[in-house]
């Protein structure tokens, strides 16, 4: 079982990556629609996608935040990517392995996935 | 919703737009009475007594993108379906109290689901707001607070991937050992 003990090891870790993760404006943010109609349609396990892998690729200019219903609720879970200089991409019907792909696409490559892009409407 | 542990979260979200720092989540299994207790009492604005009697029924809402608010009448359908109810109380600045009561062996009831999953999902989220989470079954119980993690992190935030990987882990296992029998 683990303890909260082991927490001392993981800040010696994570120290050294701090200077790294202050907020600043030349960060990408993504914002993940969370209102009841994201969490029923599984904005949840796509937050945790996206987190897991931003931890995976050591990504430190990205910052998670979440947003309530837009209105928007059939096209949940949908998520925004705002790159700093660049127009707002909001992408819906998401799931987890979508999710991972626009980490690695547009977040690491600034590669827009069209497809997944907000129809117009 | 398909399990509890997204109801909760969407709850706690509530909570948090209603201004709280603070949230509790309790829940509570007594295989003597069959029953279980979900919590989650906040610090927030709260409500008067004319917006409470509102709050259960979905064409009620303090959004304005929409005209319907679903979270707290679902969490209530899935209360009532596994035999149990809901009940709300809060008090203009002092905040709200969310009580959920479930028939333990109810073959309705939802499944509780992964509440590391909720938790790690609101670490990430709301770094700046204390969650204190209390789970017993019977006289078994777990705790964890955020306090308690930040106080061990020092200038770390909670929400650091290092961190909520440990979160998920720590939650995870811990659980585990109060539901097995």
């Amino acid at each position: 079982m683990k303890s909260l003990e082991e927490l001392e090891k993981i800040r010696e870790q994570a120290k050294d990556l701090i200077n790294l993760r202050k907020d600043n404006e030349n960060k990408t943010r993504i914002v993940v629609g969370m209102g009841t109609c994201g969490i029923s349609a599984g904005a949840r396990q796509v937050l945790l996608a996206i987190l897991d892998e931003i931890k995976k690729r050591n990504l430190n200019d990205v910052i998670v935040t979440e947003t309530g219903c837009i209105g928007l609720c059939k096209f949940e879970p949908l998520i925004d990517v705002i790159k700093p200089g660049q127009p707002k991409v909001t992408y819906v019907n998401l799931d987890a392995e979508k999710a991972r792909q626009i980490v690695a696409k547009h977040i690491v490559n600034n590669q827009i996935i069209e497809d997944w892009v907000i129809p117009n409407i | 919703m398909k399990e509890l542990s997204l109801h909760i979260l969407d709850i706690v979200e509530n909570s948090i737009n209603a201004g709280a720092t603070r949230v509790k989540i309790s829940i509570k299994e007594e295989s003597k009475r069959n029953l279980m207790t979900i919590t989650i009492a906040d610090n927030g604005k709260g409500m008067d007594e004319d917006t409470l009697k509102k709050v259960v029924d979905p064409f009620f809402t303090t959004r304005t993108t929409r005209r319907v608010g679903l979270g707290i009448p679902l969490f209530a359908q899935a209360a009532k379906m596994a035999g149990g109810d809901l009940k709300i109380t809060s008090k203009i600045g002092m905040g709200t109290k969310v009580e959920a009561t479930f028939i333990k062996n109810h073959i309705d009831l939802q499944p509780l689901g992964n509440m590391a999953d909720t938790l790690v999902t609101l670490c990430a989220l709301y770094p700046h707001v204390e969650f204190i989470y209390e789970h017993s079954v019977d006289d078994k119980i777990f705790i964890f607070d955020t306090g308690e993690v930040k106080k061990r992190l020092k200038d770390v935030p909670i929400n650091h991937p290092l961190v909520l990987e440990f979160i998920k882990d720590y939650v995870d296992s811990n659980l585990k050992s109060i539901l097995e029998v």
